[in-house]
């Protein structure tokens, strides 16, 4: 076998152990979702009765399907919200020259690296106080503080790729500003503006910190908040075939949406770091 | 078709920074006005102000006799092509060159019509629904080409278009954009730091240094009449020698030898503007200097025996480098242009370093002594005090 052949199937192996890995505890949710409450627990790993109860059971539950609204509102919102902002500030730090612009890109990645337990106390406290403890805006308002920063530093970077000169281009060829806009730079940053979307969409979906703490009913509870609350049977019984049936249900979207995406994904997260 | 004059333009930036001083400079219509000059000499400001993407300060702007100042770009009528062609990627070929079209509202027959017309001159028809992405530079630079010449705008604004291109492909464009332009004769103001394809290019070329005009005229009025030292250097390649000098009666001194003043210079040198008392410098192109074995008539000119530190075969010529035992002049204008040619920092050198170009039927060969011969006739003098020409035009 030459070195070629042995770096090769070293690597192939490398990479089944990985991918391994990381697909078996979500094929082996699937498993327990596909099962009968009382053999959830019965120690083998394919279901002896298939079912589909359990999907059944929590779409019949006030308790996840208001959560599912709230998770795709709230997120929803937070993400055209963010992009919205993000693509203002963004479009000036990349094409304006202007005192402290550096300062606040290196403020905005902080803000990013700030470890948000941290806030949940002092918000829970803050929340309580000025009624906003349980409501969207509840929600929506810190996840902007965390998203924000994430999305005008992933569209920086996206904005400073467009070759502004086509701009002048456009202008030459005879289009007004707003032409030029619409017929010239959008086109060319929708692929950032998308990525950046559903980069933020997924920080939204996946909180679980904030949406625990901060939420306590049906009124404002997102999915991973909800079904860390799901009623048991009885109060001795987990409820774990609803739990594994909920944990698909709001897994399989965001993993469809990624891997559709994951080409631009990547590059909206590296680029500008290689010059291509 | 339309002439474009700029009269007294300056561009002046926020921080007082004078990019374009009291520019004034007329394009006759259908005209090839090439604008020269090393980086940073404020021709592609200039440029950008005719286009309108740029404020002017000071100064009118006419194109075709109508004060555009205050008018957008599109209100201009002038099409433009940018150095990194600045084309629309995520648009066809044929979608780039008929996006000024279809913004104009044109119906989408005649579109089609001077889109097909425009990709035939330029042989892009194969390419017209292929993106920029997939095309090559010289297929890139073409298209950016066809978008300025569908519009049949009344002028054509060039940034240094060919620049991106390699030689060999910066050569074929070259003739092929002075074949478009003879072929639609429209106004055309082209620039470039390039002064071969200046020279080349160009109907009249304008060289600017530091946001000044230098001096406007017809390629081979800028090359063998150089109003000042800047243009003398910066025209030409092998660039002109510079030697110092003294005027001692009818004998200009050279460190090379004495050299007899033909009477056609002298007549120019006391219609000029006098001065030089003190020494002046000599310029010498290296076309004027031959091997004096291959010259019949020696006539005006004057001969010198050298050792020819270095051959250069270009296959029809030779260039030989020899060493005069002479300080290098020095020279406000000069020092510029070492600077943009990055010469500033080569190893110090005893001596001034002379090139001349010979003929290659000469038995010249490195290292040797060899007997050349200069034509006096071409000698250029400047006064050293302000870098003008003592000769008169």
């Amino acid at each position: 076998m030459s070195l070629r052949t042995r770096q090769r199937t070293g690597w192939s192996m490398a990479f089944v152990v990985v991918i391994v890995v990381s697909l078996v505890p979500v094929f082996w949710l699937l498993m327990l979702s596909l099962k009968t409450p009382e053999s959830a627990t019965d120690g083998s790993f394919i279901p002896h009765h298939w079912t589909l109860h359990n999907y059944r059971d929590i779409f019949n539950q006030s308790v996840f399907t208001s959560a599912l609204r709230n998770s795709i509102g709230i997120g929803l919102i937070s993400t055209a919200l963010a992009v919205l902002l993000a693509s203002s500030a963004a479009y000036a730090i990349a094409r304006l020259n202007f005192p402290g612009k550096q300062t606040i890109l290196a403020v905005a990645l902080m803000v990013t690296l700030f470890p948000q337990v941290s806030l949940v106390g002092p918000l829970y406290n803050l929340w309580r106080q000025v009624g906003l403890f349980n409501t969207w805006p509840g929600l929506i308002i810190p996840y902007l503080t965390f998203a924000l920063p994430l999305a005008i530093f992933v569209l920086s970077t996206f904005f400073r790729e467009i070759p502004w000169e086509l701009e002048q281009a456009a202008q030459i060829d005879g289009a007004t500003p707003f032409q030029a806009f619409t017929k010239v730079i959008a086109p060319l940053a929708a692929p950032g503006l998308a990525t950046t979307f559903i980069i933020v969409f997924l920080i939204c979906w996946n909180d679980f910190v904030f949406a625990i703490s901060l939420t306590a009913t049906n009124a404002a509870e997102t999915v991973p908040a909800a079904i860390a609350q799901f009623p048991g049977v009885s109060q001795f019984t987990q409820p774990i075939g609803d739990i594994a049936a909920a944990a698909i249900v709001v897994t399989v979207p965001v993993m469809v949406l990624v891997l559709l995406f994951q080409r631009r994904i990547v590059a909206g997260l590296t680029a500008g770091a290689v010059k291509g | 078709m339309a002439e474009i004059a700029l009269e007294h333009i300056t561009k002046r930036y926020g921080d007082g920074y004078e990019a374009v001083k009291d520019l004034n400079l007329d394009v006759a219509d259908g005209e090839f006005m090439i604008l020269v000059g090393p980086s940073g000499c404020g021709k592609s400001t200039a440029l950008r102000m005719v286009a309108g993407l740029e404020d002017i300060t000071d100064g009118e702007l006419k194109i075709g006799g109508q004060v555009v100042n205050d008018k957008t770009p599109k209100d201009r009528d002038i099409a433009m092509v940018f150095q990194n062609y600045a084309l629309y990627p995520h648009m066809t070929v044929r979608e780039n060159m008929g996006f000024a079209l279809k913004l104009a509202r044109t119906p989408k027959a005649e579109i089609d019509q001077k889109v097909n017309e425009a990709a035939r001159i330029l042989d892009l028809e194969q390419h017209l629904e292929r993106k920029p992405a997939n095309l090559s530079g010289g297929q890139r630079q073409r298209v950016a080409m066809g978008r300025a010449i569908v519009r049949n705008p009344s002028a054509f604004l060039m940034d240094e278009p060919l620049s991106n291109l390699d030689a060999k492909l910066r050569v074929q464009m070259r003739a092929e954009i002075s074949r478009i332009q003879q072929r639609l004769e429209t106004t055309t103001l082209y620039v470039t730091h390039d002064q071969t394809e200046a020279l080349t290019l160009g109907d009249r070329i304008a060289v600017l240094r530091a946001g000044v005009l230098q001096q406007v005229g017809a390629p081979m009025e800028l090359y063998n009449r150089p109003k000042n030292l800047f243009v003398a250097g910066f025209i030409g390649s092998p660039a002109m020698n510079f030697l110092p000098a003294h005027i001692d009666g009818d004998v200009v001194k050279l460190p090379i030898g004495d050299v007899h003043i033909p009477d056609a210079l002298r007549a120019r040198l006391e219609a000029g503007p006098g001065g030089g008392h003190n020494g002046v410098i000599a310029g010498l192109r290296p076309d004027d200097f031959e091997d004096a074995a291959l010259v019949q008539d020696k006539g005006t000119g004057t001969t010198f025996r050298t050792k020819i530190d270095v051959l250069e075969s270009m296959g029809s010529e030779f260039y030989a480098y020899f060493t005069v035992e002479a300080e290098q002049v020095t020279a406000q204008e000069l020092q510029e242009l070492a600077e943009e040619a990055g010469t500033t920092d080569l190893p110090g050198q005893e001596g001034t370093q002379v090139v001349a170009r010979l003929e290659s039927a000469s038995k010249v060969r490195q290292g040797q002594e060899i007997e050349l011969w200069f034509n006096a006739d071409y000698l250029h003098l400047f006064d050293p005090e302000n870098g003008l020409s003592l000769l008169a035009e």
